[in-house]
Parts: structure tokens; C-alpha cells; sequence
């Protein structure tokens, strides 16, 4: 097997069927006090559903503590859900028999925040690699170092042979992510999910990482969630934008739209704070919501936005959630604001 | 110019550092002046000396210094001639005080914030525990702390809020300098701009100045009057931000520049190949000749510092448009 060889699994989706689907999906954590039990829940996910087709990278945008990474840890089967399902490649993920889990795990890569943490100190670059290889089974020893060389030539670590001895701490930062990176697409999965995969490096080299994820989505039509909180990078690197809130996506649309045309207040108080490189910035304040995102052991009821929003609707958006309406083709947006019986003049931003 | 109008003035600030595999020149050869009430934003990538330059200004000198000369005047006053006794009485904390590269984990864990930002106050200005206290309370404002935080500890502050009282312990003893080392790098685009908007406003109301340091170039134009880049231990442009953010002047500025993500217009995404080179060894000719587009045969040998129209860069391409000047005259133009 080498690494162009189609996946040797038969796949279960019909054309323009999504290749994964999270529907309604709750990931709580439980809170315990000494003595007590229970005593409340981290509500880290609350409600979530969206489609992910094949080839297609989305990108999901939030502030630190918002749920994203809970929301990762789950679809790759690390969490287990309260409530909801996750359907990968028409099967429903919480069913899955171990031969199916250890299939799905070739099938999803995974690529950390920090590339540090992510690699094991006392492993060769080349042992890092050839781990996941015996795990799926690759028996061949002359087989897992040419995966390994492939691998490695894809994410640009070459001349190959000056790297497969090193260890992680003799690496740079950005040659650390680009290994994490080559474990990831070691098994050829179909979907790679990057967790903050830039933001612990140096400006520049982040557009490198950024660029070389983009390449290998597009070389080999990967699907591919990209979890950020910087909203600038994800237009050179995504199709649509997921906004989330405090344990909530509040507004979903093509990148176009959520950039050009936001709805959401909360997407527009993300954007009012990303600079861009001008120099009038410094002769003007930035607009920024009071507060600080809600706990989410007990979050606010209504619209969890509610006690920051400018444009809060009293009476309506601190009582009921709001539901997810459709303004534009694609483009959805959970706020009171959009909804016509509520306010029959949605706003501009 | 007169020098007093310029809160800080560097010349040939050497910082070199002895390491097991040899020399590190992390400043080496840096001029520049600061007018009083600036704000300047000092950009490269990391391993370029940046905060090497903080600690030199700041005489926060480790233990392996090889050499560590030049001239350093502030308000006016050479402090480089002063003994360490007067130079940590009378100007670290005091005159120039600093916001360490993650600062908000460096807090003390066991005591609380509004101790830690009385402190300096009661250290450096040799105030009472009461009127240190009164002080950081003044300080929370400024910053936007509620003032019911003084009595917390660092772990139950958010990111946000410990990056703030780093801020404050900055600012206690009102410092003509603040120099801030990355401070805004590690938090969300929120609170980013809360900070740098809290920066600004501090700024207007206390006539203080910056240096900032951060390899962000997009959120250093948030408070940039100026802007230095470093690149291998060296100066390659100072310039006004108005000319710098539109028309950068050096090869490595406008690398620079065309890597900075942006949320709107159609421009691609560059990245710059290739590493700073070892400060080890730096190449004798220009340092930035192996990643440079517009390298030609002069670029072999060191280029000078030319001026032109008030700005400076350290690179061949300008030798028939600049002037060859002595150090001692650096100084940039205000924007217009
Ligand atoms: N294993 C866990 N147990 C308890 N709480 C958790 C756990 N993992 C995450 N959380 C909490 O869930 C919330 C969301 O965290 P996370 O998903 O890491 O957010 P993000 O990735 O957006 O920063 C946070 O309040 C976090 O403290
Ligand atoms: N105390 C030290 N001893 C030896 N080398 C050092 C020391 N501090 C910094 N350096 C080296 O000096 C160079 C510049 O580092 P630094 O000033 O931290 O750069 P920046 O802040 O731009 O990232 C780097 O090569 C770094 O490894
Ligand atoms: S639902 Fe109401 S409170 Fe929430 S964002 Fe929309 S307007 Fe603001
Ligand atoms: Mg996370
Ligand atoms: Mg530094």
C-alpha cells in the first residue's frame, strides 16, 4: 500500500450526501464537588449540527473557551456526546464496533494547537511516524519507511534524511507542526481536523503552515475542519465559516458572505476587533462588547450573547434561544434579529 | 532636533551574548531615537534580537553577556554611565519599566494582584503598603480591572484581566518608557483589541511612551506611530507608520507585509522561505542577501544605513536615493 493507493475501505455515502454530519450535539462535562456528587455541567457544546462534505474545509471561529476543541475532541471519538449523533461516511460513530473505531481513527488526522506537547519527547522524528503505521498494521518494514518518506516529502521536511533522527526539541516550531502534520495525513484520511494549528507559531511562519494545509486539502480532496480564533486566515483557507459562542455555532455561511455581509452581532464584533494593517488604527478606538464570554456551567437563557449584545431585543432575546434562520441562501444565523415576527426590519452592520 | 524632545536616544547598542557554540550577536550596532509621547512598534521575526534590545535598554542583563556597549539616553540623560546601584534606583521600574514576553503567567500565583502592583510602587518610590495599594487601585481603573480584583489571585483572573495587571505593574510608578514584549499575542481578537485600546488611552492621559515588540503585524498597527524592523540583530528600517504600512521600504518590510492575512481584498498570501540567519556567524554582507527577491552584486558587502525623506533603511537599493548621515543625527519624521 503507498500513500496514493485508494482507501481500502468501500465508502457508504451517495453522491452529495455529507461526509460527516453532526446533528443536535451536546458535550457536557460533569462538575463534581467533594461529597456532592454531580453538582452542574460545563456546558461546552450545547446544540450543534452542521454538514461537512467531501473536499470541502470549513473553518471554525470562536473565542478561547467557546467549546471548539470539545466539539473536535468528540467527532474524532474522544468525547462522548450527551445527546446527539455524529454520522461519518453514513454511519453513526457511537455504534461503531473497536475493528470500525480503529478504522475511523485511519480515517480522521488530527493536528494539534501545540506542536510540542503533540510530539513525544524521547521519539525520533522517524519513530513518531512509524508508530501510527504499525498500529494500523503496515507490517512491511520497507513499506512504512516509504510511506514515511512520502509522507514527510508532502509536508516539505526534505532532504528526508536530515530529519528522520531528530528529535522534537531539535526541530523548529514550524518543522514540529509540519510532522504533526505528516502523522496526520500518514493513513490518508479523508477528513483532518486542525485544531489552532497556526497560532502558537511566529507570524510568518504561519502562513507557511497555513499554506502547505491548504495544498495537501486540495492535492487530495480532503475534507478539513480548520479551528481558529483569528478570523483574518480564514479566507485563504476555508469555503465556509461556523461562528461560535459560548458552546453554540451562532452563525454558519459561505466565507463571502460571513466576511462581507456578517449578520450576527456577535460575527460583527469579531470582525470590528481584527486589525488591518492601516495606520489610522492608531488614531482610533476599537469598538468591543462589555463583558467577558458567560460560564458555561450556568449560561445566560435566551441568546447566550444577550447581556454583551448592542442590539438586544428586551423581553424577547434574554428569555427564548433563538432559532436558526436561513437569511440568504446557505448563510444562517441564530439571533432574534432575523427572525420577522420579532423585529420585521433586520439591521445591517 | 533637540535631544530632550526625545524620551529614549540609542547609539550603537551592542548586545552580545557567550553561548557553548560561540558568540551570539543579538544587538549589534542598533540606533534609533524615540520623540516623547510615541508609540513604536519594533517588528521581526522571532530570533531577530528583539527582545534582546528590551533587556539592553532595560539593562536586564543574563549572566553569559560578552559585550554590552553603546550610549543610551533618556530624557535626555546618558544612563549608560551610571553604576547599577543608581541605574536600578533611579531608571529600571522607575523611568523605564517593562511588560515581559507573557507576562500574565508570570504573576505571582500566591499573592494577590493588588499586591503585586503595589509593589513596585512601594520598592521603587519607597511609598507605604496603603498608599501602594490606593495607587493600584488608581492603576485597575486606568487599565480596566474592577477594582473588587485587587484582593484576588492570579487563577481566578482570566487571561485578559492578568495581562491587565501585568500592564499596571508597568505602569505604577509612571514610566517616561513602557516597553511591552509580545503583550497581546497569546489572547483572543476581544480582548486584543480591549488592550490595545486601553494602550492608547493610557498613552493620551499619561504622556507615556511605547516600544512595542511583536512579530503581529496587523495588531501593531493598532497603536504604531513608528515602526523599527529588526532583522538579525540589526535596524534594516525605521520608519513613520503612515509610510511604512502603505510603501514599506526594505525588501524584508515588504515581505513582511505581503504576509499579513487579511480579512478583505483579492491579494494572495506570501510567506517569506528560508530562516533569519544564525546569529552565530551572521553573513558579512547584507544579512537578509539569501532571502532577498531583489539581491544584486553590491549585496555582498555590508550596505550602510541610507536616509531619505526622513526614514531609514539598511539596504543598496536606496544608495542613490538616500544620504549617508552619522548615527548621532537619526531621527525619524512625524507623519504629516
Ligand atoms: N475534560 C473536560 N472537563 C471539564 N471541562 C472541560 C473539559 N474540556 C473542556 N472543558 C471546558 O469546556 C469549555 C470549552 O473548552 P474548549 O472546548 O477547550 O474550548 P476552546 O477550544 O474553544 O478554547 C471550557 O470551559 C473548558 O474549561
Ligand atoms: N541569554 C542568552 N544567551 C544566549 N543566547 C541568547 C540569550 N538570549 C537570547 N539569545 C539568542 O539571541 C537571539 C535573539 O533572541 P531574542 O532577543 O529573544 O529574539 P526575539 O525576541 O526577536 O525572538 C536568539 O538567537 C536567541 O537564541
Ligand atoms: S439574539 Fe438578540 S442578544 Fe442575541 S445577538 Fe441577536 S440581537 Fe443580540
Ligand atoms: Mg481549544
Ligand atoms: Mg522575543
Amino acid at each position: 500500500m503507498t500513500l496514493t493507493d485508494p482507501a481500502p475501505v468501500t465508502t457508504h455515502i451517495a453522491p452529495g450526501e455529507p461526509l460527516l454530519s453532526v446533528r443536535d450535539l451536546r458535550v457536557w462535562f460533569e462538575l463534581r464537588r467533594f461529597g456532592l456528587g454531580v453538582a452542574g455541567y460545563v456546558r461546552a457544546v450545547d446544540d450543534v449540527s452542521f454538514d461537512l462534505y467531501e473536499g470541502e474545509a470549513i473553518a471554525i471561529v470562536g473565542e478561547s473557551g467557546c467549546g471548539k476543541s470539545s466539539l473536535m475532541r468528540t467527532i474524532l471519538g474522544l468525547n462522548r456526546p450527551r445527546e446527539g449523533r455524529i454520522i461519518f461516511d453514513g454511519r453513526d460513530i457511537s455504534r461503531f464496533t473497536r475493528e470500525e473505531l480503529r478504522w475511523y481513527r485511519t480515517r480522521v488526522g488530527y493536528v494539534q494547537q501545540d506542536p510540542y506537547g503533540a510530539l513525544p519527547p524521547f521519539m525520533t522524528v522517524r519513530s513518531i511516524l512509524e508508530e501510527p503505521l504499525i498500529v494500523a498494521g503496515v507490517k512491511n518494514r520497507q513499506a512504512r519507511i516509504e510511506r514515511i518518506r512520502k509522507a514527510m516529502q508532502e509536508v516539505k521536511m526534505t532532504p528526508v534524511d536530515d530529519f528522520l533522527g531528530k528529535f522534537p526539541h531539535q526541530l523548529s516550531g514550524g518543522q514540529q507542526q509540519r510532522i504533526v502534520i505528516a502523522r496526520a495525513i500518514l493513513l490518508e484520511p479523508r477528513l483532518l481536523v486542525a485544531d489552532e494549528p497556526v497560532s502558537m507559531l511566529d507570524a510568518s511562519v504561519r502562513v507557511e503552515i497555513l499554506t502547505l494545509l491548504r495544498q495537501l486539502q486540495q492535492d487530495h480532496r480532503l475534507s478539513v475542519i480548520y479551528i481558529t480564533h483569528d478570523l483574518s486566515t480564514v479566507r485563504y483557507f476555508s469555503e465556509r465559516i461556523f461562528v461560535m459562542y459560548a458552546g453554540k455555532i451562532v452563525e454558519k455561511g459561505p466565507v463571502d458572505e460571513i466576511l462581507e455581509r456578517p449578520k450576527h452581532p456577535y460575527t460583527w464584533a469579531l470582525l470590528a476587533a481584527t486589525p488591518e494593517p492601516d495606520p489610522r488604527n492608531a488614531h482610533m478606538f476599537r469598538e468591543v462588547p462589555p463583558g467577558e464570554p458567560p460560564s458555561l456551567i450556568t449560561p445566560p437563557p435566551g441568546c447566550r450573547f444577550h447581556p454583551r449584545c448592542a442590539k438586544i431585543i428586551q423581553g424577547v432575546c434574554e428569555v427564548k434561544v433563538p432559532p436558526e434562520k436561513e437569511v440568504t441562501p446557505n448563510h444562517l444565523v441564530q439571533c432574534w434579529l432575523y427572525d420577522p415576527d420579532v423585529s420585521p426590519d433586520p439591521p445591517d452592520m | 532636533m533637540m535631544k530632550n524632545e526625545h524620551v529614549l536616544h540609542v547609539e550603537d547598542l551592542y548586545l552580545y551574548f557567550v553561548t557553548k557554540k560561540g558568540i551570539v550577536q543579538a544587538v549589534d550596532g542598533v540606533s534609533f531615537s524615540l520623540p516623547r509621547n510615541s508609540a513604536t512598534v519594533i517588528l521581526g521575526e522571532s530570533g531577530c534580537g528583539k527582545s534582546s534590545l528590551a533587556r539592553a535598554i532595560l539593562r536586564l542583563l543574563p549572566r553569559n553577556v560578552h559585550t554590552y556597549t553603546g550610549k543610551i539616553a533618556l530624557d535626555g540623560q546618558n544612563v549608560m554611565a551610571l553604576d547599577e546601584d543608581t541605574f536600578r534606583d533611579q531608571i529600571r521600574w522607575v523611568r523605564i519599566s517593562m511588560v515581559p514576553q507573557a507576562a500574565m503567567n508570570a504573576l505571582n500565583p500566591v499573592l494577590r494582584v493588588g499586591d503585586q502592583v503595589a509593589e513596585p510602587a512601594m520598592v521603587h518610590l519607597g511609598v507605604t503598603k496603603e498608599e501602594g495599594w490606593e495607587m493600584a487601585r488608581r492603576m485597575f481603573r486606568y487599565v480596566g480591572v474592577p477594582e473588587g480584583f485587587l484582593n484576588r489571585y492570579p487563577f481566578e483572573l482570566s487571561g485578559g484581566m492578568r495581562q491587565r495587571v501585568a500592564i499596571a505593574m508597568a505602569l505604577v510608578t509612571s514610566p517616561s518608557l513602557i516597553i511591552l514584549d509580545e503583550p497581546t499575542s497569546a489572547l483572543d481578537v476581544l480582548t486584543q483589541a480591549n488592550i490595545m485600546n486601553t494602550l492608547k488611552r493610557i498613552k493620551q492621559e499619561t504622556g507615556t511612551s511605547y516600544i512595542l515588540i511583536t512579530h503581529d503585524i496587523a495588531t501593531s498597527s493598532d497603536l504604531a506611530e513608528y515602526v523599527a524592523v529588526m532583522y538579525a540583530g540589526q535596524i534594516v528600517e525605521m520608519n513613520n507608520a503612515a509610510n511604512f504600512f502603505s510603501q514599506p521600504l526594505h525588501p524584508y518590510s515588504q515581505k513582511l507585509m505581503a504576509s499579513v492575512p487579511r480579512l478583505h481584498g483579492k491579494q494572495t498570501l506570501e510567506f517569506i522561505p528560508g530562516r533569519p540567519p544564525s546569529l552565530l556567524s551572521p553573513p558579512s554582507g547584507c544579512r537578509f542577501a539569501s532571502r532577498c527577491p531583489l539581491r544584486f552584486d553590491k549585496c555582498d558587502q555590508d550596505p550602510p544605513t541610507f536616509h531619505l525623506n526622513g526614514s531609514i533603511v539598511k539596504c543598496w537599493l536606496y544608495e542613490h536615493e538616500g544620504t549617508l548621515t552619522t548615527p548621532a543625527s537619526e531621527t525619524i519624521q512625524p507623519e504629516e
